[in-house]
């Protein structure tokens, strides 16, 4: 199949970026990052510069990749991450916009990859459970109920891609904050330091510029995880609860 | 970064890997082995000659970045022959076809192989140096791997 | 340059405790003044610079990545082996030693690897306690399966994605050292080469991606867990990026590489459909607790299949071999990798293949379908139920426990497993090869430790499935901590190393000169090529 491309060109974070057209050729086969390592060959052999966009795992785990494709995080498929998504959903003649994701939280680095390092920070504010290695109580100590484990499961399964966050208009970080903060509220061990983390890690989703949550709820519907915005209600249940509890 | 030629280090890559699973894959035999790491020393000549590099040193590189992990790999790849060469019995994932029981079954040689091969790195065009480990088996007992 | 593996003495079961009870220790002042490089964040790395952080060295951990949480122990997906027995079922650090020696084909050293079984209790009790949200049952209980090559359920898992939470355990702790100051972490940096002072790793030169300026770091050792080299094949279940840089510039600074020919070819991959792919993606090999393997019998039905005229339904029971429980009837579908993969080689190349490409096997739920589905009838209390309805039922199990991974493999195969077998094939998967490493965890270099898949310890030949996470965490939360003082409890006058110093800038050089000119990356700076070896 014959494809248009229009893709974001931006040399460095300062360079005001542009739209540039290609065409290119792809089998239905493809994934569609083969399709751009495709078009990228082709530009190495015309001795231009190629794409830039981040890629690693190319089974949908790692949270690498992100394109915004045709105005969609990940592309049109639910639950699929960029590296999951083949050529076959796409026909011959189709244009497709490929963009970096836009938010000010997440800098343009060069054409499609963006600077996410403000997940890390939120994780570090508080995003775990203050235990050291050593030797603590056998893992059977205490049981937890099977759909418990598995709704902390359901939320721990978030690949820290940023989808959500391009998804939403206001670039809030909501679902990720909350996925986290579900994961580790909902089991027994990060229940004790429940509140504290979910005070410690929104601060931080505020200074690092994302927006407010104001229940678009297109976070969910981009999430290639499917996490379900269930997890900003407890998000919301867990810190309305610690700023009672605090002394200001 | 400055050869200018005129191949993709991808294309490099694919080529190496080609070789590497086709001859020191799943099944190796010596007299392919030895032909194919003389493929690999000259493929690795043509990637030093020809191969092209888009962009600068100073800049967010990715091809750049895949040169340097490739051109690691065909010294490596030629390591691994190398290896499997020495190693005249079939093992785990080290299969040659030249050790292989009537039903088609690794055989392993305890006798003369059960060493752990550290090799040491002479330059890039020195053959490298074996230095083996005896592997001591006290606690257990070693026997032909059966899962039948 | 040493040679010695360093195996303690005394009895086989009481080495690691005698050893730890007695070994060297730096005090927790000295710890201070200590810096150690880690490089690699994985579950090796990750977890190694969580634990040595929270001891009190100082740490500093480079990934090439853009955050430490992408390294690619991430797309582990099957389980992680414990000795813990919780299922009765005879399991004992005995047997999980055993289990691996034989299964490493008696190619690994018997005191590293009983030290892994012994170790493996403690890292599930650490990753419950981190948060890790393993199966459970409905008693609350840590749940079990089967992988290849063992006979017992020793295996933890969290749906297909094992890897992925163990990695977020150890990244949240490592993120925890961050926030507390203890560990400094460079993300998009790097490493080009090893800096040896008096024959010493005492630092390393990287590259900022981002900016492509060199940088030389300094500190008291060097810490690798920089993963495998299965890429040397291009295609590969490694992540794209996964590469062997770090530990072959440690290998040309003279670290032994051992056993590099010891690679695992994975027998339950998504079969290759194109020129232009860029890499393969794995089956976990838990899959195998419940699919068959077959082939057509017949070489005709094999080519109809190929050719599309016939699908893996069309082919009646007794025109299949199921190749696997006919040769290894006592394992039958759960054996080894090297054994399932090369027999799956041989049925395609004696022409059974069913892949247009000739290169594929069926793996097939129908029996588990069936099996669990009756069993779903009988204590839901239904009599006679159709078979439909016993259908209907099995695949619902199957959902529960392998869900993703069919979906996974409908989303790049585009056929839909729950209605037809799926088509498999072997590919490169793991590399038990790697750095030489004493059972201290040192390489042949003082100063510089390897850890996780980039050493070459315990698996031998061939890994056993679910051992990988094993040996990263075990290296990095519990080995690795305690014997890297062996070496540090020398240092503990000796002052922080200046990246300015001689040898520093003298190795960054080098770097420079081979990333400006490959023409002459391969050889000694500034010769010509000369002509290849023989």
């Amino acid at each position: 199949m014959k494809l248009t491309l229009k893709i974001w060109r931006q040399k460095s974070p300062k360079d005001k970026g542009r739209f540039e057209t290609y065409k290119v050729e792809a089998s239905p086969h493809m994934s569609f990052l083969e399709m751009l390592d495709v078009l990228n060959e082709e530009l190495i052999s015309k001795k231009e510069e190629p794409v830039t966009f981040e890629h690693d795992c190319r089974e949908g785990i790692c949270g690498t990749c992100g394109l915004v494709i045709n105005g969609q995080p990940h592309g049109p498929n639910k639950g699929t991450a960029t590296c999951q998504l083949h050529m076959r959903f796409y026909k011959d003649g189709d244009i497709i916009v490929i963009e970096p994701y836009r938010a000010s939280a997440f800098p343009v680095l060069k054409d499609l990859a963006v600077d996410r390092s403000a997940f890390d920070r939120i994780i570090q504010a508080g995003g775990y459970i203050s235990v050291s290695t050593g030797a603590p109580q056998d893992g059977n100590a205490i049981p937890i109920e099977k759909d418990q484990a598995a709704k902390s499961f359901d939320a721990a399964a978030c690949i820290g891609c940023g989808a959500c966050v391009a998804a939403c208009p206001n670039a809030s970080a909501m679902l990720f904050v909350s996925a986290k903060v579900s994961h580790l509220a909902l089991l027994p061990q990060g229940k004790v330091e429940a509140q504290r983390r979910a005070q410690a890690m929104v601060r931080q989703m505020d200074e690092e510029g994302f927006g407010m949550c104001s229940n678009v709820t297109a976070c969910e519907v981009e999430c290639p995880k499917e996490i379900s915005v269930t997890n900003i209600a407890r998000l919301n249940r867990e810190y309305l609860s610690a700023s009672l509890g605090s002394e200001v | 970064m400055n050869v200018k030629g005129n191949q993709s280090v991808e294309s490099f890559h694919r080529r190496l890997g080609k070789i590497m699973w086709d001859y020191c894959g799943m099944s190796r035999n010596a007299d392919s082995m030895k032909k194919y790491r003389k493929m690999i020393q000259e493929l690795r000549e043509e990637f030093y000659k020809d191969v092209f590099i888009p962009g600068s040193m100073n800049d967010y590189n990715p091809e750049l970045e895949k040169a340097q992990r490739v051109a690691d790999f065909f010294e490596l790849g030629e390591l691994m022959v190398v290896d499997a060469l020495d190693r005249n019995e079939s093992c785990g994932g080290h299969f040659r076809e030249e050790y292989q029981s009537e039903e088609g079954e690794a055989l392993r040689n305890d006798e003369d192989y059960a060493y752990v091969s550290a090799w040491e790195y002479k330059g890039w065009d020195q053959d490298p140096v074996l230095h083996k480990e005896e592997l001591i088996f006290e606690n257990i007992e070693l026997k032909t791997r059966s899962y039948k | 340059m040493s040679f010695d593996n360093n195996t303690p003495p005394g009895p086989l079961a009481e080495k690691w405790s005698r050893y730890r009870g007695t070994m060297n220790l730096v005090a927790p002042n000295n710890k201070r003044r200590i810096e150690i490089i880690i490089v690699g964040t994985g579950l090796a790395g990750a977890s190694a610079a969580a634990t040595l952080g929270e001891l009190g060295y100082k740490v500093k951990c480079f990934t090439f990545h853009d955050s430490p949480r992408r390294a690619h122990s991430i797309a582990a997906q099957g389980g992680i082996n414990a000795a813990k027995n919780y299922a009765n079922d005879g399991d004992s650090v005995y047997r999980l030693f055993y289990d691996t020696i034989k299964g490493g084909d008696y190619r690994s050293r018997e005191s590293n690897v009983y030290r892994l079984a012994e170790v493996s209790r403690n890292i599930i009790d650490q990753a419950v306690a981190q948060g890790v949200p393993f199966a459970r049952d409905y008693g609350g209980l840590l749940d079990n399966r089967s992988f290849g090559g063992v006979q017992v359920s020793r295996t933890f898992y969290a749906r297909g994605q094992t890897g992925q939470q163990l990695l977020l355990g150890a990244y949240q702790a490592l993120s925890r050292q961050i926030a507390e100051g203890n560990v400094e972490m460079y993300n998009r940096h790097e490493m080009l080469d090893l800096v040896l002072v008096d024959g010493k790793a005492r630092g390393i030169i990287v590259r900022n991606l981002l900016t492509g300026e060199l940088e030389r770091h300094a500190a008291h050792c060097v810490v690798l867990g920089t993963g495998g080299y299965g890429n040397v094949f291009y295609l590969s279940t490694n992540a794209m990026n996964c590469n062997v840089t770090a530990a072959w510039r440690a290998t040309r600074r003279g670290a032994y590489m051992a056993n590099p020919c010891f690679t695992q070819i994975h027998p339950t991959c998504i079969p290759q459909s194109g020129d232009y792919q860029s890499k393969l993606t794995l089956m976990s090999e838990s899959l195998r607790n419940d699919g068959r393997v077959w082939v057509p019998k017949k070489q005709e039905d094999a080519k109809a299949i190929r050719e599309g005229k016939k699908t893996g339904n069309d082919i009646p029971e007794e025109a299949r071999d199921y190749f696997l429980e006919r040769r290894y009837p006592a394992f039958g579908n759960l054996v080894p990798r090297d054994v399932a993969s090369r027999a799956a080689k041989v049925a395609c190349d004696e022409g059974l293949g069913v892949a247009p490409t000739g290169l594929a096997v069926f793996l097939d739920f129908e029996a588990a379908f069936m099996r669990y589905g009756q069993s779903k009838a009988h204590s839901a209390g239904l009599h006679n139920p159709s078979d439909a309805k016993v259908r209907e039922l099995g695949v619902k199990v199957i959902e529960e426990k392998y869900g993703n991974l069919f979906e996974m493999y409908e989303k790049i195969n585009g056929e839909d497993p729950y209605k037809m077998p799926m088509k498999i094939y072997p590919a490169v998967h793991y590399t038990m090869g790697g750095l030489w490493v004493d059972y201290n965890l040192e390489t042949n270099i003082p100063g510089l430790f390897a850890i996780g898949e980039c050493n070459f310890s315990d698996h031998g030949a061939n890994r056993l499935g679910a051992s990988a996470l094993m040996q990263g965490l075990a290296d990095g939360y519990f080995v690795l901590p305690y014997t890297i003082g062996q070496f540090l409890s020398q240092d503990i006058r000796t002052p922080k190393f200046d990246p300015n110093a001689k040898e520093f800038l003298d190795t960054e050089k080098d770097t420079r000169e081979r990333l400006e000119n490959d023409e002459r990356q391969g050889q000694p700076v500034g010769g010509k090529l000369p002509p290849p070896p023989r």
